[in-house]
């Protein structure tokens, strides 16, 4: 069983957005959809050493801003070349103001 | 501008499983993090938005414009007024294609994927490059930007082959190895540096694509044997040849005579102020720093991207002309002088090149001039 930990506040994400989260050595990448949702996936991109925070999200896909590798945020599923290998994804659950993740 | 010669330390190998791609790997230069321009997040996603609008009107009138040269060249097959026409045909089938192929490639001409999956196989075609082949590559040509082998795509080795360097000018070159790598393909090979490089879940797809382009062109070669004319390969093959000096003339102004072996794209990458017709042709790829820089941003977006950070980045190089001015002495002095590049000065408000990971010097090695 995971930790929950907080990552940002909600206002820290706009809508249609990523930032990145650093905890404990890991980077996480946290994501608010355009219905306002919030998710978070491993911050990295499985491709090669790129930081999905630096990335496009449109709609439910987040864009490697390296190679143009895209996934499912919301499942981790990778979608198009060259990200081949699914990203790790992590509970969120809000509490009050603040976003929080469960992480390994 | 300053000319650099560092001390010779013997041949580069440019083999993807040779010795500089192994020091590379071991000296943590390949795959490394590049330095980037500081931009604010707001203003990078604004500049990343996607939009099918841009590329949609330049599809049209690319194709557009295809079909009515191509036309008009097969109308006046026969005499002298073909060859305008042709030439035309030529320049967006045999250069065109190229910066549709890499636009598509990375995903950001269109909006709309599908749009970029279908541009790109035509494209791809038309250049002959091998769409599953050339998506990988490409995505290491990004990751190790001129690293002396891991770069599957440096147009100029060094010492330069200057025989080859003019005949890709008429594609004699490119389209040798082309035609060779996609036989080899068809009979089910792939070569030990493309498995380096393209996924094994991947290779199948390699394979097939080249088997459908042999039928393509068997079929294209039957017709003109049985017209008894070379007027169906003047429309499918040929341009690649005699329309291929635009895209040559801008690819090797993208990286020539520059720096190899590091980690920041202002070393080694040249953004040159070009006409609207070239630039047309070329899909803003003069603006080679910043799409190496940040590759996510669409070619209609380069203008603006180059905008927000030439405070950080050398001078454009004015001209076509004034790029091949400073690039042909640094290919001459490369013949005797491999390290030999060029290094342009930064502006007052750029912050220092990263040179942290140059490749030094072989202990021992004497000194250039």
């Amino acid at each position: 069983m995971g930790r929950w930990v907080t990552a940002c506040a909600i206002d820290d994400v706009d809508e249609e957005d990523v930032i990145r989260f650093d905890h404990e050595g890991k980077v996480y990448a946290i994501y608010k959809s355009p219905q306002g949702e919030f998710f978070a996936t491993n911050g990295v991109c499985t491709h090669e050493h790129a930081y999905l925070s630096d990335g496009l999200v449109m709609g439910d896909i987040i864009e490697c801003p390296k190679h143009n590798g895209r996934f499912d945020y919301r499942t981790g599923a990778a979608r198009s070349a060259p990200a081949c290998v699914d990203l790790a994804t992590f509970p969120v659950r809000i509490e009050g103001e603040d976003v929080l993740v469960e992480v390994g | 501008m300053t000319d650099v010669a560092l001390n010779p330390r013997g041949r580069r190998d440019y083999d993807l499983l040779g010795a500089d791609g192994r020091r590379a790997v071991e000296t943590g230069l390949a795959a490394a993090e590049w330095y980037h321009t500081d931009v604010p997040r707001k203003q990078m996603k604004e500049l990343m938005q996607r939009s099918d609008g841009p590329a949609i009107r330049d599809t049209i009138l690319w194709l557009g414009l295809l079909v009515l040269f191509g036309a008009s060249g097969v109308y006046f097959w026969g005499t002298w007024w073909c060859v305008p026409f042709f030439a035309a045909y030529g320049v967006l089938y045999g250069s065109a294609s190229d910066s549709r192929w890499h636009e598509c490639g990375h995903g950001t001409a269109f909006r709309t994927q599908w749009m970029n999956r279908v541009v790109y196989q035509i494209a791809c075609f038309m250049i002959m490059r091998n769409p599953v082949t050339w998506r990988w590559s490409h995505a290491r040509h990004h990751t190790d930007t001129i690293i002396v082998g891991r770069d599957p795509e440096i147009a100029v080795m060094r010492p330069p082959d200057l025989v080859r360097l003019i005949l890709g000018f008429v594609g004699i070159s490119d389209v040798w190895y082309a035609m060779s790598d996609m036989m080899r393909n068809a009979a089910g090979h792939l070569s030990a540096a493309e498995k380096s490089f393209i996924p094994a879940m991947e290779q199948r797809k390699v394979v097939r694509t080249a088997r459908i382009w042999v039928a393509i062109y068997a079929g294209v070669i039957a017709l003109s044997i049985y017209m008894q004319s070379i007027l169906p390969l003047m429309l499918v093959g040929l341009p690649r040849l005699y329309g291929a000096w635009h895209m040559v003339m801008c690819g090797l102004l993208q990286h020539g005579g520059l720096a190899d072996n590091v980690t920041d794209h202002r070393l080694n990458s040249r953004t040159v102020h070009m006409n609207p017709v070239s630039r047309f042709i070329y899909w803003n790829m003069n603006y080679h720093v910043e799409h190496h820089m940040f590759p996510m941003v669409p070619y209609h977006a380069l203008p603006r991207l180059h905008a927000a950070i030439r405070h950080d980045l050398p001078a454009p190089t004015p001209s076509i002309w004034a790029g091949y001015k400073e690039m042909i002495p640094a290919f001459l002095r490369q013949l005797r002088y491999e390290d030999y590049f060029i290094k342009r000065e930064l502006p007052p408000t750029a912050k220092p090149y990263r040179e942290d990971l140059h490749v030094p010097p072989m202990p021992g090695a004497a000194a250039a001039q």
